[in-house]
């Protein structure tokens, strides 16, 4: 397991270069030109020489290669330079955000994984009822459904008609200090819409896995010696129907961060997606770059932790290698 | 997915959209203004964001930005007044040097009192090559600031620039904060602390900027005790979350501030611009660069009519930078809707309609593209109805849409449809638009326009120090203009703003082109007064 860990470890290093390599590439591609992103309006009257000067200053006149190698060796050293877009050290900007995106995923990931795991066990207990019926076409159809769409919709019908949960920000517009209060009423909504749109995956795998064991012998034999159903269908059948979903934790990872960048925009939570947004307009390269490493970071990690669960949980499995 | 899922699936969509389309006949709630203006709040909305709230990098650099005072500051009719100096400027008899009196006793916002040094600091660090400040080819013409004692400050300029007082209401920052950190990237950046009317208290970038009175305020605190902005860039949930009353104010375009006409308790403010829309008419393009197109064009366009229909009315038409409204305008150089007279213009000069009724002159056909920047519907149908009543005088205008990125490349040969305009001095715009040696320099003059009368008037009018010299010098580039047309100006854009009804002392300013954090009626947030 360690030496899994260990392997993985090292081969999450040269991942990482060719990903922000690939960053730096397809940015410098790019149509955008990130001094015009970075003087905005107050550059279509500037003149030429003052643009230069700003090019110049920013280190965007430089090869694409030379700015990679630049950013990297600062990178390893702890300093992941400045945003252009934000004005701030990219440190700084990822310290005041990443918190308040973390927030938002674990509780989405929380409400899809319970909610996914009691309907998977109690569709899967009556496979072809009433309730398999309307959760399983519901969860095919939001897996069609795009994530901003479910926010569009719930801002609509919750903030809009009804009126009863703010529509947006991380607290009431009036208010300038943070109360957890407030935080968690704001919360709801894209929590809700982020955890909803992962949850289709959860509850089919759980709906499937479940409903495979309790065809198996030792549910059938379980259930004839007289046990409990509860006891059949957590004890037995939901241990080995759960199999699947571990993989599936760690596979939900990018999905969860693709999710959350759309989710976060739509409900202008101060997340770090608002910033990724920005980041990749404006060609801002440093703070694309990190954003990039965390993601990568977050997705290998994903992976591994998967892995591990599966490892623990069917010794038959066993630890790559 | 069985027939039978399908089925139930149908029937659970059915019930959703009709518990929706039920709630969606309750009434939404009713704003709750009224109690936040006794307690001294007001919450507006705006479309844009600054990048940054450091004076260093621009912020502020027309002017009144809450946080900060410049030198001078400008009043509701335009005018210059003092503000951190303590009267209008000195100014020697060949206009190259400017002494500024400071205002005494005057603190920033954390305590240490404002000075000379500020003031040479703000103005250095801005010149300075390392700070990246977009705007700091306005201040072109210092040469060298100095303190003389700690109540005086000098400027010497490189050439005599009559307008210079206008641009010395950029914010001053303290150096005892702003020296020490990096100018592009430190926390003043994000942090900002001045000697203005209100103190920064949050700022969650594309969520809301707040502020509270500064209890200090050396004009006096101010009755509007806690004031935010909100970001919310979409015209609609603007609109909707004024409408909820999450919001006391907000800028709306025409269409949407119509559906608050004439509604109890709201107000509507238009406030009139220098803000411009124009056509590039490139001197480097066979058709464009003609003289008799380009006067053709500027008889052929029908602006009553762009501003009825496109505008709602909520404009002017435009016969150059200048505003017909202003003290600067030429009387008498307005050009009145005349097709016919157009299509005089053409014939005389040669361009005989084709076939297809295009008019051809030596072969070249007369067609030209005209760019607009893409997903801004304003310019789009400005665009749009240029190149029908281009049309009708025989004039084949292709309209495109583009991203400046595609645009600019294209400017030299192409026409383009642009916006701008700055208030305050007629130098302002007139020099960058139509000095022929700023062409192709970035986006100013943008048509390569090159008229010696023009350049001559331009330069006159930059350097005199008497009003009527200088009046007389921007007539005559109108007038220039009128004979040959670098740009064909269509209208100039009232700026629409729906506030809630509870304080008495709001106005508007003559606004700028772009939407700074201090237009609209909040320009003189820091005076309004309860409603009694």
């Amino acid at each position: 397991m360690a030496r899994m860990t260990g392997r993985r470890a090292l081969l999450a290093a040269p991942v990482l270069l060719v990903v922000t390599f690939g960053v730096f590439a397809v940015a410098a591609a790019s149509p955008f030109d990130p001094v015009k992103a970075y003087t905005g309006t107050a550059g279509l009257t500037a003149s030429q020489e003052n643009l230069d000067q700003i090019r110049a200053n920013l280190g965007v006149d430089q090869p694409l290669v030379t700015r990679w190698w630049n950013w990297l060796t600062a990178a390893v050293s702890g300093d992941f330079g400045d945003s252009s877009v934000m004005r701030q050290p990219v440190a700084d900007v990822i310290a005041e955000r990443i918190g308040w995106s973390a927030l938002l995923a674990a509780t989405a990931f929380a409400v899809a994984i319970l909610l996914g795991t009691v309907l998977g066990v109690l569709a899967a207990r009556r496979r072809g009822g009433w309730l398999d019926r309307c959760v399983s076409s519901a969860a095919y159809t939001l897996e069609a459904a795009p994530a901003f769409w479910l926010g569009l919709l719930a801002i609509w019908f919750f903030a809009l008609k009804l009126d009863v949960l703010p529509a947006g920000g991380l607290t009431d517009t009036a208010s300038d200090v943070v109360t957890a209060g407030q935080v968690a009423s704001h919360l709801v909504l894209p929590a809700a819409v982020l955890g909803i749109s992962q949850l289709p995956w959860f509850f089919l795998y759980v709906r499937q896995g479940v409903a495979d064991a309790l065809d198996e012998d030792p549910v059938r034999g379980a259930r004839a010696r007289g046990l409990a159903e509860r006891t059949v269908l957590l004890g037995h059948a939901l241990r080995s129907g759960m199999l699947p979903m571990l993989t599936l934790i760690g596979s939900r990872v990018p999905e969860l961060i693709t999710g959350a960048l759309l989710v976060e925009t739509v409900f202008s939570w101060p997340g770090i997606a608002a910033a990724t947004v920005q980041a990749a307009t404006s060609v801002d390269f440093p703070l694309l770059a990190a954003l990039t490493v965390l993601a990568t970071a977050a997705v290998l990690l994903g992976n591994l932790l998967s892995d591990l669960l599966y490892g623990l949980a069917d010794p038959r499995v066993g630890f790559d290698g | 997915m069985t027939a039978r899922s399908i089925r139930v699936l149908a029937a659970a969509t059915l019930a959703a959209a009709l518990t929706i389309s039920a709630a969606a006949c309750s009434n939404p709630g009713s704003g709750t203004a009224g109690n936040k203006a006794a307690k001294g709040t007001v919450v507006v909305g705006i479309a844009y964001e600054p990048e940054s709230l450091s004076p260093l990098l621009g912020y502020g650099k027309d002017g009144n930005s809450k946080i900060f005072d410049g030198l001078l500051a400008v009043d509701g009719e335009m005018k210059l007044r003092p503000a951190l100096a303590s009267a209008l400027p000195e100014v020697s008899k060949d206009g190259l040097t400017y002494t500024y009196k400071l205002r005494q006793g005057v603190k920033f916002s954390d305590g240490k009192p404002f000075g000379a040094k500020d003031v040479v600091f703000t103005y250095r660090t801005i010149l300075d090559k390392k700070t990246n400040n977009a705007s700091k080819t306005e201040l072109d013409a210092v040469k060298d600031i100095k303190a003389t004692g700690d109540d005086t400050v000098v400027f010497t300029l490189k050439y005599p620039y009559a307008p210079f007082a206008e641009r010395t209401v950029v914010p001053i920052a303290p150096e005892h904060i702003a020296a020490g950190q990096d100018v592009n990237t430190g926390d003043f950046t994000t942090k900002p602390i001045g000697t203005g009317p209100y103190v920064l208290t949050g700022w969650s970038k594309g969520e809301k900027i707040s502020f509270k009175a500064n209890p200090g305020y050396w004009g006096g605190a101010p009755k509007v005790k806690k004031f935010t902005m909100a970001i919310i860039k979409d015209d609609d949930v603007r609109a909707t979350r004024l409408r909820s009353g999450d919001l006391d104010g907000a800028i709306l375009p025409p269409n949407l501030a119509k559906g608050f006409r004439g509604e109890n308790g709201r107000k509507t403010y238009a406030a009139t611009t220098y803000d411009y829309r124009t056509v590039t008419l490139p001197t480097h393009n066979k058709v464009a660069g003609d003289t008799a197109v380009r006067r053709a064009l500027d008889v052929a366009v029908d602006r009553e009519t762009m501003v009825d229909k496109i505008l709602e009315g909520a404009g002017k038409p435009a016969y150059g930078p200048v505003p017909t409204d202003s003290e600067w305008f030429a009387e008498g150089t307005e050009r009145t809707h005349d097709i016919a007279r157009a299509k005089k213009i053409l014939d005389d000069a040669g361009w005989k309609p084709g076939k297809d009724g295009i008019r051809v002159k030596d072969g070249v056909r007369a067609t030209f593209p005209l760019w607009y920047l893409s997903g801004d519907k304003l310019r789009q149908e400005h665009a749009l109805a240029y190149a029908s009543d281009a049309k009708k005088a025989g004039i084949d205008i292709r309209t495109e849409a583009g991203t400046w990125e595609v645009i600019e490349p294209r400017m030299k040969d192409d026409a383009v449809l642009a916006g701008g305009g700055a208030p305050g001095d007629p130098d302002f715009d007139q020099y960058l638009l139509l000095k022929s040696s700023l062409g192709g320099d970035g986006f100013n003059n943008m048509a390569w326009y090159d008229n010696k009368a023009v350049d001559t008037a331009l330069e006159k009018g930059r350097k005199s120090g008497t009003k009527a010299v200088r009046k007389a010098a921007y007539d005559t580039v109108q007038r220039e203009l009128v004979k040959n047309p670098g740009y064909t100006f269509l209208t100039h854009i009232d700026h629409l703003y729906v506030v809630g009804d509870h304080w008495d002392g709001l106005s508007t300013q003559v606004e700028p082109h772009d939407h700074g954090l201090a237009s609209g009626p909040w320009w003189n947030v820091e005076d309004w007064t309860p409603k009694k």
